[in-house]
């Protein structure tokens, strides 16, 4: 398919994309709120400054991004995890859906959350 | 001399047995010598029914692919000495069909080969007369790498891709392809990628890097390939982007 | 596919299976393939980051009740593994870039070294900065 054709490779730069952001970003962000400061290693930031951060347009405009690339690149690397790994090629067409529908919910997700931060 | 290893080989006789067994021969062993002389002197000397390709024995032919101890490897480069004095087992090229003994059958390379037109192709041709196409060293430099196939099909021994997809375009394959697509002299880089574009060309590829672990000529057909992604992606952004088209 | 006519001169073929463990069967496979997984962590902490950015904006209870979930033997655990794989994936990322991209540069090529090194170059800003905006305030 035409279709089919042109849409591989951008899904593919989406999924490079989200390596990108992901490889840059997540690994500080990890280490900070998914070991350092529930373990008290480091001390969480105060909820003032955590949302004046947060809530600045640039900040949520790089979440956003980091959030939607990163959720499409998962997509694009388990859809051919599942496709090659696990040999299940009979069922490409639900994978696909699932993964890339997964990834599109995701990102109106991050999309209206960041929203509400920025606005409320 | 009078030291001696093991090489356990690997035999298909489909005549006689419909699974592959393995044989125990002991060939002399000197520092010098290769797993591909171990086979020759079974076949001149010990067991002359042991069927293999071989030709230059210099790793430029690229028929003596084989798995050594489950590595693929061109055997006429690869040193008894390195395995010694652990018996050496030698098996035909993973992802190939087997013919027989260790001869696997390469025809579905040879025709993915063709299929990605592996030669230079221009819309209007030069006549003769008009001399050669020329090309700065920098030129040439931008593909040299990619000429330097010798079709002995280690990667796609390598691949798991391909293992498990057949219908992968492989390596070896794309490698060639771009090989002439980065030719300043070729113009039928759009004409391939139509080819490629597949969910089994070079979007199927990803990027485990086995291949360029495997290739004696230093190829690196997994670089080859992630270029030619990149370049194929930026082509559909920009015709995605400016849809009436740049040229 | 009709099954070909065996004749003497045209024998069975041997085709042999790829094992469902291929993976496991050199290290490079697995390698590859725990790389592959790391995608999983990725979309974890999108959704990690997006519960704590929900929790933010409905107060500064929301948040502390995040801090205290995120302190859960099972969380940590998730994310202990989550931050194992996702360091995984930069660098083997990192690693591969310059076979991806090929820069041209003044009529030369950009040595591998100097792409790898300005991804890495890249990596310690953006941590630095995280790290700066986030801790001690």
């Amino acid at each position: 398919m035409v279709v089919k054709r042109q849409l591989e490779p951008l899904l593919w730069l989406l999924f490079s994309a989200g390596g990108v952001f992901a490889a840059l970003l997540m690994p500080s962000l990890l280490l900070l709120f998914g070991l350092a400061f529930p373990l008290g290693v480091l001390a969480p930031p105060s909820y003032e400054h955590l949302r004046a951060v947060l809530s600045h347009p640039f900040t949520l405009l790089v979440l956003f991004f980091l959030c939607t690339l990163s959720l499409f690149h998962w997509a694009h690397r388990f859809r051919y995890t599942l496709y090659d790994g696990l040999q299940i090629k009979h069922l490409n067409e639900v994978i696909t859906v699932l993964c890339y529908g997964g990834a599109i919910i995701g990102s109106v997700a991050a999309a209206y959350l960041m929203l509400r931060l920025g606005m409320a | 001399m009078g030291d001696r290893i093991t090489l356990q080989v690997a035999r298909y006789r489909p005549e006689k047995e419909s699974e592959a067994t393995f044989q125990e021969y002991e060939v002399p062993y000197t520092k010098d010598w290769v797993v591909l002389d171990g086979l020759n002197y079974i076949k001149d000397r010990v067991d002359g029914t042991l069927s293999y390709r071989w030709s230059c024995r210099m790793g430029i032919c690229g028929s003596c692919g084989m798995m050594v101890n489950g590595e693929p490897k061109l055997t006429c480069a690869t040193f008894l000495a390195d395995y010694a004095p652990a018996p050496v087992r030698v098996e035909p090229l993973t992802n190939f069909p087997v013919i027989r003994d260790l001869i696997v059958d390469i025809g579905d390379f040879m025709r993915k080969l063709v299929s990605v037109k592996p030669w230079i192709i221009r819309e209007q041709e030069k006549p003769l007369s008009q001399g050669e196409y020329r090309q700065t060293p920098q030129e040439m430099d931008e593909y040299k790498q990619f000429s330097m196939c010798i079709n002995c099909m280690l990667c796609y021994a390598a691949c798991p891709i391909y293992g498990l997809d057949p219908k992968f375009v492989g390596p070896a394959a794309i490698a060639l392809a771009q090989r002439y697509n980065l030719d300043s002299r070729d113009e039928a880089s759009t004409e391939r990628l139509e080819i490629l574009s597949d969910h089994e060309g070079i979007w199927g590829c990803t990027f485990v890097g086995e291949c360029t672990k495997v290739c004696p000529k230093h190829v690196d057909p997994a670089g080859a390939i992630q270029r030619y992604k990149l370049s194929a992606a930026l082509e559909a952004l920009k015709s995605f982007l400016i849809p009436w088209g740049t040229s | 596919m009709d099954t070909p006519t065996y004749t003497e001169y045209h024998p069975r073929w041997l085709r042999r299976r790829v094992s469902t463990y291929w993976w496991m069967q050199r290290g490079s496979y697995f390698a590859f393939i725990l790389r592959e997984v790391s995608s999983l962590s990725v979309a974890w902490f999108v959704v990690y980051l997006l519960m704590l950015v929900r929790a933010v904006t409905q107060g500064q209870a929301s948040y502390l009740a995040f801090l205290e979930w995120s302190r859960q033997p099972l969380i940590l655990s998730i994310n202990i593994v989550s931050l194992g794989l996702v360091v995984f994936h930069a660098i083997t990322w990192f690693k591969l870039a310059p076979q991806a991209m090929v820069v041209h540069f003044g009529g030369r090529r950009v040595p591998g070294s100097v792409i790898a090194g300005s991804n890495y170059g890249a990596w310690i800003v953006a941590s630095v900065v995280v790290i700066w905006l986030l801790v001690g305030a």
